[in-house]
């Protein structure tokens, strides 16, 4: 079997540095595999959170190779092995233990966030009459497995802070929010909150998003971009207002 | 790389008691990420990470320069029916001689004072120029090329505070599509320009197809396709409405724009690259360099 050298990050909320580790891996093995064979014959209190195995729970984020990977689902031959594979917990978030990171602030920052609230149905019975195509914008945000490894990408929230100063949600409470306000059947209006207190404009559209969401949700494009043109909409069009005001505006 | 290092806000992360409520703030003691943000440059990252920022600063870079010396020229902007799309649309011919037939105000105006040289390319580049800086696509790319904010995803930054597009002068980002009011104009013109580059002799009175047609075409068809896929018009065309079903014509036009969105970036170059060939084109049937093909 080859071998390979794993420098994991070792540490908690105090710090932490790299420690190497050499052992065998063989072919098909995922960056989880190694890491669980590493913890089962090296090193058994390393901390290293999974679940599912299969890309669905969002459990097992870290950063191979410096980028935010679901390590389960990261195969050993897409990494160049002719030197040692990096593997350290996410970089935005503080630190449990070992891998794992303390993704709380997250939960904290989806209570924010106006709930949905049903615009008046359009059938007496109560119920709202929704076409396909409404519908389908929406359910690609549904695919979300919450692994926030968007959130970790993000340089306003890995090099700025932003989303831990209240200043910023971060792009996937922005798919969250897209979610929300272009769902058929919502009524509620975030677009104050989007603009101020989530930080929209923060946003610079490089999109490292999109590139490390591994449910290939088309964050800037599809989610963001429409939230930045509907708060520019009500917020920095000011032409817009003056076609409202002599009541040639379009309406929502 | 990482040093360890104590965390001074760390502190039990204390969750609402009530999980189902909603909070208007965020706990006060939010506990700080342990590993150290990694300066300037620094990344863990091992694939050539620098390499597409490196390819779009010399093509951006590469276009500004051309771009701004053929303004600049004052000169072999036309040849036979041709125009190039840096002086398109010709407000005044900046020449002493005869009027271009693509002026449309003719001769430079006799009040203008004669110390002040007119750059008839500058009085419209301000237009297109606007419209790909405050595109979406291009905002993203440059602030990695040019401004390095971040210089790539996950490399260490060098800016301390940030304000984004949040604040000023960022925020002025958000007038993008005035330009895309312009941007539609120009096709319209430009697509006048292809139907002029198809007359030829002294009197533009003769009919033909040359191979400069075709250019200035090619040049409509990729400007179309950049346009056309432009957020702010799908936002516009249908983007804004959640019941957009309802409304058959803008969902298609919706559909439409949405086809050309997915391949902005794509069009954002071809449409780049092909403007400034188009004016090198011209310019070089212009200059006696090179020998337009008449077709037709
Ligand atoms: S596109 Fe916006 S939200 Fe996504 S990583 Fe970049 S700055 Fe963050
Ligand atoms: S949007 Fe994608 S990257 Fe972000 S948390 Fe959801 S699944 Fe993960
Ligand atoms: S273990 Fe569930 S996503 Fe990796
Ligand atoms: S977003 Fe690129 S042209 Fe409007």
């Amino acid at each position: 079997m080859p071998k390979t050298t794993f420098k994991i990050w070792r540490g908690d909320s105090k710090g932490g540095e790299f420690r190497a580790y050499e052992t065998e891996y063989s072919e098909g093995m995922v960056v989880l595999d190694v890491v669980h064979k590493i913890q089962a014959e090296q090193a058994n209190d390393l901390a290293v959170r999974w679940n599912c195995k299969a890309g669905k729970c969002g459990s097992c984020s870290a950063e191979v190779n410096g980028q935010p990977k679901l390590m389960c689902m990261t195969r050993m031959n897409t990494l160049p092995l002719d030197r040692s594979v990096t593997v350290e917990p996410m970089q935005a978030f503080p630190v449990e233990k070992d891998l794992v990171a303390d993704v709380s602030v997250n939960y904290e920052i989806k209570k924010r966030i106006k709930p949905f609230k049903p615009r008046p149905p359009d059938h007496d019975d109560g119920t709202w009459t929704m076409h396909q195509a409404d519908v389908e914008r929406s359910q690609e945000f549904r695919k979300c497995i919450e692994c926030f490894l968007c959130q970790d990408v993000c340089h306003v929230d890995r090099d700025h802070h932003y989303h831990l100063e209240g200043k910023f949600i971060g792009p996937r409470f922005f798919v969250h929010a897209a979610y929300l306000d272009m769902h058929p059947a919502d009524a509620e209006d975030r677009l104050a909150d989007l603009k101020e207190r989530d930080g929209v404009g923060y946003c610079n559209i490089t999109k490292c998003c999109t590139v490390v969401c591994p449910e290939h949700i088309t964050i800037t494009d599809n989610a963001i971009i429409p939230l930045k043109e509907r708060v520019a909409d009500r917020y920095y069009d000011p032409l817009a207002k003056v076609l409202k005001v002599i009541g040639l505006g379009g309406k929502k | 790389m990482h040093s360890p290092s104590p965390n001074p806000r760390r502190a039990p992360f204390p969750m609402s008691a009530d999980p189902t409520a909603r909070a208007e703030t965020l706990p006060e003691t939010l506990p700080l990420p342990t590993v150290p943000r990694r300066p300037f440059l620094q990344t863990a990252r091992t694939d050539r990470w620098w390499s597409k920022p490196l390819v779009v600063f010399l093509g951006l870079s590469a276009f500004i320069v051309y771009s701004t010396w053929a303004a600049l020229q004052n000169a072999h902007f036309e040849f036979a029916g041709y125009l190039s799309p840096m002086y398109s649309p010709l407000f005044f011919d900046p020449g002493a001689g005869a009027p271009s037939p693509h002026a449309v105000f003719g001769a430079q105006p006799s009040w203008w004072p004669g110390w002040i040289p007119l750059y008839p390319a500058f009085l419209i580049l301000w237009a297109p120029g606007g419209f790909r800086f405050t595109c979406y696509y291009y905002r993203g790319a440059y602030y990695k090329s040019h401004w390095a904010s971040p210089a790539s995803c996950g490399v260490g930054k060098a800016q301390k505070g940030y304000r984004g597009e949040q604040r000023f002068p960022l925020i002025f980002q958000n007038l993008h599509r005035y330009f895309l009011y312009f941007a539609l104009a120009f096709l319209v013109v430009l697509s006048i320009d292809v139907y002029r580059g198809m007359w030829f002799g002294p009197n533009h009175d003769e009919f033909g197809i040359g191979l400069g047609t075709l250019v200035l075409a090619v040049n409509v068809v990729l400007l179309s396709g950049y346009t056309f896929g432009c957020h702010s018009l799908r936002h516009l065309v249908g983007g804004k409405l959640n019941l957009l079903a309802r409304r058959p014509a803008r969902l298609r036009a919706w559909n439409r724009v949405t086809w050309c969105n997915e391949r902005h970036q794509l069009f954002a170059w071809l449409s780049l690259f092909w403007v400034g060939f188009t004016d090198f084109y011209v310019r070089m049937c212009s200059m006696g360099l090179w020998a337009d093909v008449r077709i037709l």
